[in-house]
């Protein structure tokens, strides 16, 4: 079975963010990026499908330009066997449902039986991609997972359900899967696996190569008038005496905010 | 042509959760006049919940719908929109909901908006805000399908109170299928030692790098948080350090929280924690560096050793409580 991990490229998790031009978008002059953290752990459990056996062949998917391609590389350095880049100027713009449209095209064509995810990516927070891509082939589905069995054709997934509680779910494969923190401790890269990354291959594929029109033009989601969040007002700052504090501490929240 | 507002109300054991309260007040403020239906699945009843906005409750039961299933809560949804012919569809941003809309978005073709915390009407739309990068900004959220999908972040808006008005009950017959029926829940399994997740929490109380070590969070902060009824959280220095396990962490490498009230013993206050906790609504911080950047958004700073702090303020918590 070949199996497909989606990873995304986004601004390291302390950067600070600064809003562009008239409220259009985010300020990436100074940012960072990293891969993904939940993807890491997509990958991580698509390697270890590799590892013991599950998995024939593990291909690393994005969407974006050629600074993905760094991100690529350390994936190839972990075990991935091959990239796709998906980058085309109509991209931009698209929304969620036209890149799972992308990526869906291409899990077809590239044949994959199985397509890992993280939970949702740290940057637009939309948790959206991974269910869409499974609705879109028609495939079994299950999201923020920490824990995974795969059996002949079918997977067992342990699937977070609020409130500390969490649903095991049974489908059949092929599947789409998105990870969770919990689900295993992502490996780095050694010296002899960037060595073999320089000698594999990632293909760049244009939206006439994957099969989709403009994806920015057919977006029905368009995001306006970003800004920061507003500033908290000041708030009151005790000192002395610790027991002082906490009997003032006790009556304000009671009192004053009325939480207790 | 499409009008009203569809709210996914979910509920427990048929008692509907607080967000269908929540939920529902909001609909009936932005529909303005338009029908708001209160959509149970796998739960009969709900005429009550005309009193807090609804004009119409669907109620769609059945074998299928006993549990949570991904499939069978799109098949709803999907019946429920075509029966109803709503503009807009809004559900909690539970983790159910946040599993089966983007499917229900593919499958329709309508834009969806995650976890939006405000909503208004405008030119006959609805448009979502809601925070980005982990809560580090914001943007609107303009859908342009004939159906405008938004999963809302809890305690976003008030809890309205009952008009004791009823709203007609009827059912919808709701047959799942295909890969709908093919993947189902066999079963669950309860965590030890979470007691609510902290993304439902009403109340947190957090530790970090200053608890120093596992038993200084177990000693300082769990008390002080069963004291008040609330989840035990923890930033990314208390986690990577060992002191708490990555299902405490709040962050943007954690969870985004929203709670009532949140208290911070030891947190210096790093963007990446801020982003995650800023929206709650009662910030206290604990905290012997009176210009750490947690003292930015609290709403009470305690300028003070939380391993002085904490254990006073958990006894002064128990006594005003009790009494």
């Amino acid at each position: 079975m070949k199996v497909g991990v989606c990873l995304k490229q986004v601004p390291v998790s302390d950067s600070r963010i600064k809003i562009g031009a008239s409220g259009a978008g985010i300020d990436m002059a100074e940012i960072k990026f990293e891969i993904n953290a939940y993807d890491e752990n997509a990958l991580e459990e698509a390697l270890k499908l590799k590892d013991g056996g599950k998995a024939t062949e593990v291909v690393v998917l994005t969407l974006g330009g050629a600074g993905t391609e760094t991100m690529l590389r350390d994936a190839l350095a972990r075990g991935a066997d091959r990239a796709v880049r998906l980058d085309d100027p109509s991209f931009a713009g698209a929304d969620s449902l036209g890149v799972a449209k992308a990526l869906a095209a291409v899990v077809q064509s590239e044949g994959l039986g199985l397509v890992l995810c993280g939970r949702h990516a740290m940057d637009d927070d939309n948790a959206q991609v991974p269910a869409m891509v499974a609705e879109l082939l028609g495939w079994a589905q299950a999201t923020v997972v920490s824990q995974l069995e795969l059996g002949a054709g079918s997977f067992k997934a342990w699937r977070a359900a609020g409130g500390g509680v969490r649903d095991i779910v049974e489908g059949s494969l092929p599947a789409v899967i998105s990870a969770d923190k919990g689900l295993n401790t992502p490996r780095s890269a050694n010296l002899k696996g960037i060595m073999a990354a320089k000698k594999k291959a990632i293909t760049v594929l244009s939206a006439d190569k994957v099969g989709v029109g403009n994806l920015g033009a057919s977006a029905v989601v368009k995001l306006t008038n970003f800004g920061l969040p507003p500033a908290r007002p000041t708030g009151k700052v005790l000192r002395g005496e610790p027991a002082a504090m906490v009997k003032e501490l006790v009556s304000l929240l009671r009192n004053e905010a009325k939480v207790i | 042509m499409a009008s009203g507002i569809l709210v996914l109300c979910e509920h427990e054991a048929g008692a509907p959760k607080k967000t269908a309260f929540e939920l529902l007040g909001k609909a009936a403020s932005l529909a303005g006049g338009a029908p708001v239906t209160a959509l149970l699945i796998g739960a009969t009843g709900g005429g009550q919940l005309g009193g807090y906005g609804a004009t119409a409750v669907l109620n769609v039961t059945g074998g299928d719908f006993t549990t949570v299933n991904t499939g069978s809560t799109v098949a709803a949804l999907q019946a429920a929109i075509a029966a109803v012919q709503p503009a807009v569809v809004l559900a909690p941003a539970s983790l159910a909901a946040k599993d089966a809309f983007p499917r229900l978005a593919a499958r329709i073709g309508a834009g969806l908006g995650t976890e939006v915390t405000e909503l208004r009407a405008e030119g006959g739309k609805v448009i979502g805000r809601r925070p980005m990068y982990g809560g580090k900004a914001l943007a609107d959220v303009n859908i342009t399908s004939s159906v405008a999908l938004f999963t809302v972040r809890q305690n976003s808006f008030p809890q309205p109170t009952s008009t004791g008005a009823a709203a007609p009950v009827s059912a919808l017959a709701v047959t799942v299928s295909g890969v709908d029926a093919a993947t189902k829940v066999v079963g669950q399994e309860k965590s030890t030692n979470t007691v609510v997740d902290l993304t439902e929490a009403d109340r947190i109380v957090s530790g970090g790098r200053s608890v120093k070590s596992a038993e200084g969070y177990d000693k300082m902060i769990r008390p002080l948080a069963a004291a008040l009824g609330a989840t035990p959280g923890a930033s990314r220095a208390a986690v990577d350090a060992g002191y708490a396990s990555h299902s405490h962490q709040v962050g943007q490498t954690g969870k985004t929280v929203n709670p009532t009230l949140y208290i911070a013993a030891g947190i210096s206050g790093a963007i990446q924690h801020l982003a995650g906790m800023r929206t709650s609504r009662v910030i206290v911080a604990i905290n012997t560096d009176a210009d750490a950047p947690i003292f930015q958004v609290a709403s009470y700073g305690l300028v003070g050793d939380l391993f002085t702090v904490c254990p006073l303020l958990t006894d002064e918590l128990k006594a005003a409580l009790a009494g």
